[in-house]
C-alpha cells in the first residue's frame, strides 16, 4: 500500500447551484467519502481550503494576498488515501463528485523515506 | 448524520427573509447574495467534517456573522432598512438588533413579513406564487419553471419583474404596524391554495415535485397559524382543507403510478393523523361568523374522509355544500364538482343533466376532466359509444402523461367499437 495526496481543483459553478443542488453535491461527497473509506481506502479525509489567503515568496518575503489562480486551479480541499498503486488512485479519484461540477482531482504519490 | 431531505431548501426561504428584513428589501439581492455564500460554506466544510448536530443553527450563524460584517463595513456607505437606521449605526446597538432578527419569533416574523410582501398588488397572481416558491421555499428560478411547466427564459424575465417591484417598495410588509393584516390576508390564502392546486391537480408529470409543492404550501400555511394576527378562521379552513387533500395524496396513484380518481381509491393507504389534524383545525375555524369558500371546501372533504366507502358517503350533504359554494363562489368547475356529486347522489343520468345545464359550460372546453366526468357518466349508463367519444375529447386535452394513462385506460373500458 502507498500513500497519495487527492488535490481537487475548481468545481466552478458551486456559487450558481441552488440550495438543492448544493445538499446533493454534498450528499454526493458524503457518500463518496463513506465509500473510500469502508474500501479501507482512506487514510484521512483531510481538509476544505479557503479560496483565497496570503502568497508570501521573493527575496523580501513579499507578503500578497493570493493565490490569484485561474478559478479551476485553486484547490478547495485534500484527502490522503491509500491505494496499491497510482492507477488504482487514479481510478479512486475518477468516482469523485467534483468533477461532475467542472472540478478535476490532482492524484499525488506521497514520496516515502525508503525507496 | 444524514440532513433532511429538503434542509437547505427551507433554510434559504428562511434567510433570505431575515437578511432581507436587515437589509432592507431594496437589498434583496445582497440578502440572496449571504444566502448563497452560506451554502458555499455549508457544502464545503460539511463534505469533509460531517453535517453539524444542529444545521440550521450552523447556517443561521454563518449567514449572520455574514450580515455583521457587511452592516459593519458599509454601514455608512450603503442604505440598509430604514427603519433599523440608527440601530445598525452603532455598534453598540448593531449586534444585539441583528441578534434580535435571528431569534425564533422573528424568524417566523420575517417569513410572514415577505409572504405579504409577494402578494402585494402589482404582482400578477401567477407570478406571485411563482416569486413565493422562490423566496420563501429557496426553489432556484429554474427548479420554479419546471415545477410550474415553465420556460426557465421566461420564469427568469417574470420573477426579475417581481424583484424588481418588490425591491421598490420601500419596506417589507409589517405585519406588526399599520398595515391592514386583514385586507392583505386574503391573497395570501389564495397564493397558497394555488400553489397547493398547482402541486395536487397541476400539469407537472414528475410526481415527486408535484408532492413537494403541497409539502411547501403546507409548511407556509401553518406559518400563518403560529401568528395570532394571521390565524384567522379562513387561515384555519384552509389548513384543514390543505390537511384532508394531503391525506389521500397516497392514494391517488395505484402502485403502478396509474391516477386513481376518488370513489375508487383505496381508503386504507390515506393519511389518518392528517386527517386528525385536518378535523381539529376544522373544529378551530368554526370561531366567529365568517364562512369562507375554504370552510366549504374543507367540510366536503372532511365529508369524504369521514366515509369508509365511496357508497357510505354523505353525498347529499356533499351536494348541499357544494349548492352554498355555488352562491358564494360560482365557477364552472364548483357547478362540476357538483355535477359528480349529484351523479353520485341520483345516479348518472341526473350528473348529465346538471352538466348539461351549466352556465358558462364553454369555459370548461379545454379541461378534460369536464369531458372525462361526461364519459364516465354516460359509461355508467352503458351508453358506450358516447362515453368513448367524450374519452377521446378528453384525452387530447390531457396534461400529463398520468391523466393520459387513466383515459386511455377508460377508454378500453368503453369495449371495441360497434
Amino acid at each position: 500500500m502507498s500513500e497519495y495526496v487527492f488535490l481537487y481543483r475548481g468545481e466552478t459553478d458551486i456559487k450558481t447551484l441552488s440550495p438543492q443542488e448544493a445538499q446533493q453535491s454534498m450528499q454526493k461527497w458524503m457518500a463518496w467519502f463513506k465509500e473510500l473509506e469502508k474500501k479501507g481506502k482512506l487514510k484521512s479525509i483531510g481538509q476544505p481550503l479557503e479560496r483565497s489567503g496570503k502568497v508570501v515568496g521573493g527575496k523580501k518575503r513579499t507578503v500578497t494576498d493570493g493565490p490569484y489562480a485561474e478559478t479551476k486551479d485553486i484547490i478547495g480541499g485534500y484527502s490522503l488515501i491509500e491505494a496499491r498503486n497510482l492507477d488504482e488512485a487514479a481510478e479512486l479519484a475518477a468516482g469523485c463528485p467534483g468533477i461532475e461540477r467542472g472540478g478535476l482531482v490532482e492524484v499525488r504519490p506521497v514520496m516515502p523515506l525508503n525507496m | 448524520m444524514e440532513p433532511a431531505e429538503h434542509l437547505f431548501r427551507q433554510e434559504a426561504g428562511r434567510l433570505v427573509a431575515i437578511l432581507t428584513r436587515l437589509f432592507g428589501v431594496h437589498n434583496l439581492a445582497l440578502a440572496e447574495d449571504v444566502v448563497q455564500d452560506a451554502f458555499c460554506r455549508a457544502l464545503e466544510t460539511w463534505k469533509f467534517h460531517g453535517v453539524p448536530d444542529n444545521p440550521s443553527a450552523w447556517l443561521m450563524t454563518t449567514a449572520k456573522n455574514r450580515a455583521l460584517e457587511i452592516l459593519r463595513r458599509e454601514g455608512t456607505a450603503r442604505k440598509f432598512a430604514p427603519e433599523l437606521g440608527r440601530f445598525l449605526e452603532s455598534e453598540w446597538t448593531l449586534a444585539p438588533v441583528v441578534e434580535e432578527h435571528f431569534g425564533i419569533a422573528a424568524i417566523q416574523d420575517g417569513q410572514l413579513r415577505m409572504m405579504f410582501s409577494c402578494v402585494r398588488p402589482g404582482i400578477p397572481e401567477e407570478t406571485q406564487l411563482a416569486l413565493i416558491l422562490h423566496l420563501l421555499c429557496g426553489f432556484s428560478v429554474e427548479e420554479t419553471a419546471a415545477a410550474f411547466l415553465k420556460n426557465a427564459a421566461a420564469m427568469e424575465k417574470r420573477i426579475g419583474r417581481a424583484k424588481k417591484t418588490l425591491a421598490r417598495s420601500r419596506r417589507l410588509f409589517d405585519l406588526t404596524g399599520a398595515e391592514d393584516v386583514a385586507a392583505r390576508l386574503p391573497a395570501v390564502l389564495r397564493a397558497l391554495y394555488l400553489l397547493f392546486n398547482e402541486g395536487y391537480h397541476g400539469a407537472s408529470a414528475e410526481s415527486a415535485v408535484r408532492g413537494e409543492l403541497c409539502a411547501e404550501a403546507r409548511r407556509l400555511v401553518s406559518l400563518l397559524l403560529d401568528n395570532p394576527r394571521t390565524a384567522t378562521a379562513a387561515a384555519r379552513a384552509l389548513a384543514a382543507l390543505l390537511c384532508f387533500l394531503a391525506a389521500r395524496l397516497p392514494g391517488r396513484l395505484d402502485a403502478a403510478g396509474n391516477l386513481t380518481p376518488l370513489v375508487e381509491q383505496d381508503r386504507s393507504s390515506w393519511d389518518r393523523a392528517l386527517i386528525a389534524e385536518g378535523r381539529r383545525q376544522l373544529d378551530l375555524s368554526a370561531t366567529g361568523s365568517e364562512v369562507s369558500a375554504y370552510h366549504l371546501e374543507a367540510a366536503i372533504a372532511s365529508l369524504h374522509a369521514n366515509a369508509a366507502t365511496a357508497e357510505d358517503t354523505d353525498w347529499a350533504g356533499i351536494v348541499s355544500l357544494y349548492d352554498t359554494l355555488m352562491k358564494t363562489q360560482p365557477s364552472p368547475v364548483v357547478a362540476l364538482n357538483r355535477a359528480v356529486a349529484l351523479a353520485q347522489r341520483d345516479g348518472a343520468a341526473r350528473g348529465l343533466e346538471a352538466i348539461a345545464s351549466i352556465e358558462d359550460r364553454r369555459r370548461l372546453a379545454r379541461y378534460p376532466f369536464y369531458f372525462a366526468a361526461m364519459g364516465e357518466f354516460a359509461l355508467r349508463l352503458a351508453r358506450r359509444d358516447e362515453a368513448r367519444q367524450h374519452f377521446q375529447a378528453a384525452l387530447t386535452l390531457a396534461r400529463s402523461p398520468m391523466e393520459k394513462r387513466f383515459l386511455e385506460s377508460r377508454l378500453r373500458d368503453c369495449g371495441p367499437r360497434r
